[in-house]
């Protein structure tokens, strides 16, 4: 751990130049796959609160590498994804999470695409059984049947 | 002196766009000719003065006269010259103009070639677009001058942003902006329509070219856009649903469902009102596109200039188009009549579905990216809506669609037969699937749900190809003969199917990519070897270079494949002097349509360099079926129907329905 964090900060040093960094640094990959992987998969879904719309999988901010160092340190001790998230958005509020959770106020966002895609189908139902279907319209009169076969009648 | 007359052609221009704003409606309504015709006239003018604006304000990039402030602040004398000329548009003030520019453009083309239009509808229109022109004007004038001078004038600018300096910029905006003014066109047909009160096929056939054209130039707009930040920005994503991009992707899918209900609309007189509604959304959404950015509401790595008092402007410009629209929409559309009758299973049934996922997809693109604000300003409470979000819902409502394309061409107009279609796609569907799993084997599996995801981009290539197939008769006639009847489609058939299957090839490396994607991530010294995706690549070292304003450090990697050299890749990392600023230039190599993608890092302590590598199997699909689904649009506007057939004396429009309404008069 004490290495670590020296090399941490012979990297943070480094970071000070203006030269920009990778998001992921090999020093950070942890030395089991199925771990590493479950640590990528956490990362997508968090947001590096100081850059514009990245993940911190994706950023190459400090605060994110901080935070994807946390998550590797979480999952190495054994918590489960969801500890994980659940420990990050305790410690930095809901804003974190790229894909937010259904609640009371997310109500409106997750349900749009339901709620209109269920109105659009309503709506279309509704205009096609008031409108007169093709099939409906061909009915003739007696009076029209008769003058027709009259004039079908060689 | 240059400089001031650029000036003073953009108050001339503003001049002009007031009267042709004004003059040609109140000519269509007395049934003036002559003032009818000051929007024809007018919108030449117009479009003169703005271009000898525009070649002022390029000019005074050509030469970097710093004593401009634009210049000053996004040129340098050092700068190459390509840049210079595309460096006009890489800046707010700049952008604007470009924006004005192709709006009179377009203008100018429907005065000059709008000939066969009706006279009232050509006044209204051209009017209109002028109504736009002012406000732009207005806007540019008053708050976003690219013309102001500086005293004294600086020796040397400031750099233009260093992203920005590279190719992409003189392809990417230009494009966009052809597809989001493009819309501009429909918006005022749409709204010159709602004037008038009256509306039908031939309405449609004016304004599907546009459509058309429109949606060519943002489709390969966007996917410029995407492969230009794909490769600059270094982390190898190539669509990140920042506001920006979700801005200019929400254009789009109005555009393509507008582009859909056009059609019916032209065939069968049917969906008028939801065909007015989408065009005026889709203009909508471009204006949208081109402000959200610009107003400081959201940040965005796309954002140019973030001040309050431009913010308001913004706005108001807003505010008027968009508000003014659906009001004389709300009061207009009531009053035109709808037409042809046709069954749920029918074309026009599956061009109804396609318009219907097409909205919601795009009303829940555009909810996911003003929520975080909305919610911030009703709550105080902050959240996010990222990637995962739109992968997911946007994800889901593609899907149904995505299996439904092939079925659409396959239903006849009025009343369609579903089994028939089924009949004649299940040999397809099962050739789909297999290449799904194929592909799938080939790549040492993964989920069995990749089979379905890889054939479904396989079933939109081959929907189309079935498209082809079925129109020709192959199969039901002797070979020779549904051979000549496949040349003697029309343009159109062939447009749809090419979109179609550009559509499908666009899945496809979008699946595949993502799906089959490695990644390593090393500490690599020279003379050391990273291997992905079956590559192996040996770190050669490090080497200084100098540009013309900047100096760089490149790293040189042997490219094998199973022992054998086949190449070399140098991916660059540069030092902007003036600005003081870094970009990663990542190295990129094609093989067949697949990618290898390196990208540098941070040297590291034991004197390696941190190196990042990615192999993408079939990511070109990814932005090659945008090119071919942009190359089907224009096959479809070179059909005759478009060309010539349409806008003929004989198409003019029937009488209105209920001619005794005395607003709904022709003025004629």
């Amino acid at each position: 751990m004490k290495t670590r964090l020296a090399l941490l900060l012979a990297l943070l040093v480094a970071f000070l130049a203006p030269l920009p960094a990778l998001a992921v640094n090999p020093d950070e990959i942890l030395k089991d796959p199925a771990l590493e992987q479950r640590a990528r998969e956490i990362s997508s879904q968090l947001r590096c609160m100081v850059c514009q719309n990245q993940s911190i999988d994706d950023s190459n901010a400090d605060l994110a590498r901080d935070l994807r160092i946390l998550v590797r340190d979480r999952l190495t001790r054994g918590d489960s994804d969801s500890q994980v998230v659940d420990y990050i958005v305790s410690r930095y509020g809901e804003f974190v999470l790229l894909k937010p959770r259904f609640s009371l106020h997310t109500l409106l966002l997750w349900g749009m695409p339901a709620v209109l895609l269920i109105f659009g189908i309503i709506a279309l139902i509704v205009f096609i059984r008031t409108r007169p279907s093709t099939r409906a319209v061909a009915v003739l009169t007696s009076d029209e049947q008769a003058r027709i076969d009259k004039l079908l009648k060689p | 002196m240059i400089i001031e007359i650029g000036h003073y052609a953009l108050v001339l221009a503003l001049a002009t766009s007031l009267l042709v704003s004004v003059l040609p409606m109140i000519g269509a309504r007395r049934g003036d000719t002559g003032m009818m015709q000051v929007a024809t006239t007018g919108s030449l003018m117009l479009f003169g003065l703005v271009v000898i604006a525009f070649a002022v304000l390029t000019w005074a990039y050509v030469v970097s006269d710093f004593s401009v402030m634009n210049v000053w602040e996004n040129s340098h004398s050092l700068m190459p010259l390509i840049y210079k000329y595309s460096g006009v548009w890489g800046n707010h003030e700049g952008s604007m103009m470009l924006w004005l520019l192709i709006l009179t453009l377009f203008s100018a083309m429907v005065a000059a070639f709008g000939r066969n239009l009706p006279e009232t509808l050509k006044a209204n229109v051209l009017a209109v677009q002028s109504w736009i022109a002012t406000a732009f004007l207005i806007f540019i004038l008053f708050t976003s001058n690219p013309f102001t001078r500086l005293n004294p004038a600086p020796a040397e600018g400031q750099d233009l942003n260093p992203v920005l300096q590279d190719l992409g910029l003189a392809v990417h905006p230009p494009l966009l902006y052809l597809g989001y003014v493009g819309f501009s066109v429909c918006f005022s047909f749409a709204i010159a329509a709602l004037i008038e009160g009256r509306i039908d096929a031939a309405w449609a056939r004016w304004v599907r070219p546009w459509a058309l054209a429109a949606w060519c130039f943002l489709t390969v707009g966007i996917a410029m856009g995407s492969y230009w930040a794909y490769y600059e920005l270094g982390w190898g994503g190539w669509w990140f649903w920042d506001p920006v991009e979700n801005a200019s992707f929400m254009p789009w899918l109005a555009g393509t469902a507008l582009l859909h209900s056009a059609l019916v609309m032209e065939k069968r007189e049917a969906l008028k009102i939801w065909t007015v509604l989408l065009a005026i959304m889709t203009f909508s959404l471009s204006l949208l596109g081109t402000f959200l950015v610009r107003s400081g509401v959201l940040t965005s790595v796309h954002a140019f200039a973030t001040d309050p008092t431009r913010g308001i402007f913004i706005l108001c410009i807003l505010a008027f188009f968009i508000g003014g629209a659906f009001i004389l929409f709300a009061w207009r559309a009531p009053m035109l009549k709808s037409g042809g009758l046709f069954a749920p299973i029918s074309r026009e049934g599956s061009l109804v579905l396609n318009n219907l996922i097409l909205t919601v997809a795009c009303a829940t693109v555009l909810t996911g990216t003003l929520y975080p604000l909305a919610l911030e300003t009703l709550t105080g409470e902050k959240i996010s809506v990222g990637a995962p979000f739109f992968d997911m819902t946007f994800g889901l409502l593609m899907l149904p669609l995505l299996v439904a394309v092939p079925f659409g061409p396959m239903l006849a107009w009025k009343r369609g037969d579903l089994l028939g279609a089924l009949q004649r796609l299940y040999v397809f569907a099962a050739i789909s699937l297999a290449a799904g799993l194929v592909f799938w084997y080939i790549h040492n599996g993964g989920p069995v749900l990749a089979i379905f995801a890889l054939a479904l981009g396989f079933w939109g290539m081959l929907g189309a190809v079935a498209d082809l197939w079925n129109r020709a008769q192959f199969g039901k006639q002797k070979t020779s003969v549904a051979f000549r009847r496949l040349v003697g489609l029309p343009r159109s058939a062939f447009g749809t199917a090419l979109a179609h299957f550009g559509l499908g090839v666009t899945v496809l490396g979008i699946f595949s990519a993502s799906l089959y994607g490695t990644e390593a991530v090393v500490d690599l010294k020279p003379g050391a070897t990273v291997s992905t995706g079956g590559y192996e690549l040996t770190f050669t070292g490090m080497k200084d270079g100098a540009g013309p304003n900047y100096t760089e450090q490149r790293g040189i990697f042997t490219v094998r494949r199973g022992g054998n050299v086949i190449g070399e890749i140098s991916s660059s990392k540069r030092l902007f002097t003036a600005r003081r600023q870094a970009t990663t230039e990542s190295g990129i190599r094609t093989y067949g349509l697949s990618q290898l993608y390196v990208s540098l890092g941070d040297a590291t302590n034991g004197g390696g360099m941190v190196v990042r590598v990615w192999w993408k199997p079939f990511i070109t699909c990814i932005w090659g079926g945008a090119l071919v689904m942009m190359f089907g649009g224009f096959v479809s506007l070179s059909d005759r129907r478009l060309r010539v057939g349409a806008p003929s004396r004989k198409a003019k429009p029937v009488k209105p329905a209920k001619p005794t309404r005395p607003q709904m008069e022709p003025a004629e």
